[in-house]
């Protein structure tokens, strides 16, 4: 059943929302000892808030557009007095003071928080591999992973343990999850969703996003959580209008482009290109007119990519220190101590991105690494500004690949840093996109392909998601 | 654009991003970063000059509020997640040298 059936349902007094519940939780049971989709689970709270809802309704009262439905929560978004663990072993049992903004607002709307979804440490990963809690396995066949580094919440939505869950998009984080995991996943505009209670990764980049099992759904989650939130001096003023509506409008004159360099490049699996040449004609069928174009610089994204985000990464976690909150190492004094503490408390991706962040921003190398990569940032907007004067929304693959066995890319950082490669342009320019199912490719796994929209243009990424959604591949 | 990363840079490195690495992770760090540094090269041959550097997607402007008192975070709570309190302080090593 979809978020939004429940939603219609609950509200209408038809079904409850602590059976609907329940029926998550049975499902959660018998598989989340397979795929450890959680870091936590939050059975008991969510009974309660299910309870309320269903007492509200019983009263006359709306509990609001998501009423009733299970939501699963990425474990780096703050929940007051509810430990929030990043997946790092840095964090373990803190119990944040506050509640992020996007969690507020899913409790508002008549959601019913189910768990904290495991992630890759800090976002950082491809795969949940990185989690120190241990690795997320993709329900499609779990030897394989889910992803990353949202792959708990792509995971709780492809399960059924939740029919909506959030996740956080720094270079890709939530599109190539939901690709490997066959279901929808967006990154919004940045700025459009509110940081506040994000627990940083790269603060240029990072962005929440929904998962849904339809495209309606992860509208239906983005109208919640979208809009300016006076505690994120990044987040928008004038936020998208409602997307659900814009579903039903088609693709009639809309002008889609195909994006070379991430469609026609080595890496990219056969039947991953199919899809996405697959897509494109079933949107011409729909009434757009399909091109090819080229984002030159898109090639450089990538090495851009691994420069920005480390070095944002490596100021942005200075703050574990093992002083206000967090794990501690003893020691006789206090840089010591805080090296220490850093060392024992952060797992190898963490750490070599770090490494790599601080080297880039180091004395002698900043303008021949940070700097270079911020130009090169400057040159992929350029890139897209020029194809988007007559493109509305552009396709590309999500992921080069199907889902992966799990430690194929473990012992090769270059190699879990290749998965991004599709992803990380549009994080670059700070611009929409979405991943959407599109098929199966080798040994039957699901294959997403992605939609990429301007800054803002989430309207018609979303016209042009349900399209592809519709005419299925 | 730059030397094979070293040993000594990556102790240099971990030095200023206080990580106390061990002797293995030093050695698989110079090796690995190595790597990596490798591949990012690609962006050296670009040519650039002229090109503005971008911080960020959006304009950012300043942004005020009224100078009003608001609640902050609640004391106690945030205390009870410190590593070692004392008198409603952190309280860490020891930082300066005994005089």
């Amino acid at each position: 059943m979809t978020a939004t059936d429940i939603a219609r349902s609950v509200r209408a007094g038809d079904r409850r929302a602590r059976d609907v519940l329940e029926e998550h939780l049975s499902v959660l049971e018998q598989r989340e000892g397979e795929l450890h989709a959680f870091t936590l689970v939050l059975a008991d709270d969510a009974r309660r808030a299910a309870d309320a809802i269903d007492a509200d309704v019983a009263r006359g009262e709306d509990p609001g557009p998501l009423a009733g439905v299970p939501v699963a929560i990425k474990d780096n978004l703050c929940t007051r007095g509810v430990p929030t663990t990043c997946g790092s072993r840095i964090l373990a049992g803190w119990q944040p003071p506050y509640t992020a903004t996007v969690v507020e607002r899913i409790v508002a709307a008549g959601g019913v928080i189910v768990g904290k979804a495991n992630c890759d440490e800090f976002a950082m990963g491809s795969s949940t591999e990185n989690s120190a809690f241990g690795p997320t396995r993709n329900p499609h066949d779990p030897s394989r992973v889910p992803g990353g580094s949202s792959g708990g919440s792509a995971v709780a939505v492809a399960a059924g343990f939740s029919a909506l869950a959030l996740g956080s998009d720094t270079g890709g984080s939530i599109r190539q999850p939901a690709a490997l995991c066959g279901v929808v996943g967006v990154k919004p505009t940045y700025g459009t969703v509110s940081r506040y209670g994000l627990v940083a990764f790269a603060s240029s980049l990072d962005q929440v996003g929904p998962f849904g099992t339809t495209v309606a759904d992860a509208a239906l989650g983005l109208d919640v959580i979208a809009g300016h939130d006076p505690r994120d001096s990044t987040s928008i003023a004038d936020p998208v209008g409602a997307l659900v509506p814009e579903l039903e409008r088609g693709v009639e004159g809309l002008r889609i482009g195909v994006v070379e360099e991430l469609t026609d490049v080595d890496g990219v699996q056969p039947e991953v290109r199919a899809a996405v040449e697959r897509a494109a004609s079933a949107l011409e069928g729909a009434g757009a007119t399909l091109d090819r174009v080229s984002v030159p610089n898109a090639r450089f994204a990538l090495s851009a990519y691994y420069l920005i985000a480390p070095a944002e990464a490596s100021s942005n976690l200075s703050r574990y220190d093992g002083v206000r909150y967090g794990l501690r190492v003893d020691a006789p004094d206090v840089a010591a101590m805080n090296a220490r503490t850093r060392a024992a408390g952060f797992g190898s991706e963490v750490k070599r991105r770090i490494m790599l962040g601080t080297y880039a921003l180091s004395a002698g190398y900043y303008d021949a690494y940070y700097g270079k990569a911020q130009r090169v940032r400057t040159l992929v907007i350029r890139d897209f500004a020029r194809v988007y004067e007559r493109c509305d929304a552009l396709l590309a693959p999500t992921s080069p690949t199907v889902a992966f066995p799990l430690g194929a890319r473990t012992a090769d950082p270059l190699a879990m840093y290749l998965s991004d490669v599709c992803t990380v342009p549009s994080s670059l320019a700070g611009h929409a996109a979405m991943s959407v199912p599109f098929g199966k490719g080798e040994a039957g796994l699901p294959v997403g392909v992605q939609v990429l929209a301007p800054a803002l243009g989430e309207a018609v990424m979303f016209r042009v998601g349900a399209a592809l959604e519709a005419a299925g591949p | 654009m730059a030397d094979p990363i070293t040993r000594a840079d990556v102790e240099h490195v971990a030095a200023l991003a206080r990580l106390a690495l061990s002797d293995d992770e030093l050695d698989r760090f110079a090796s690995e970063l190595g790597v990596i540094l490798e591949h990012v090269e690609d962006i050296a041959t670009l040519e650039l000059d002229g090109v503005e550097p971008t911080a960020h997607p959006i304009q950012l402007m300043n942004v005020l509020r009224a100078d009003e008192v608001r609640a902050t975070l609640p004391r106690d709570e945030v205390l009870s997640q410190a590593p070692d309190v004392e008198d409603s302080r952190f309280r860490v090593p020891r930082i300066l040298d005994a005089p």
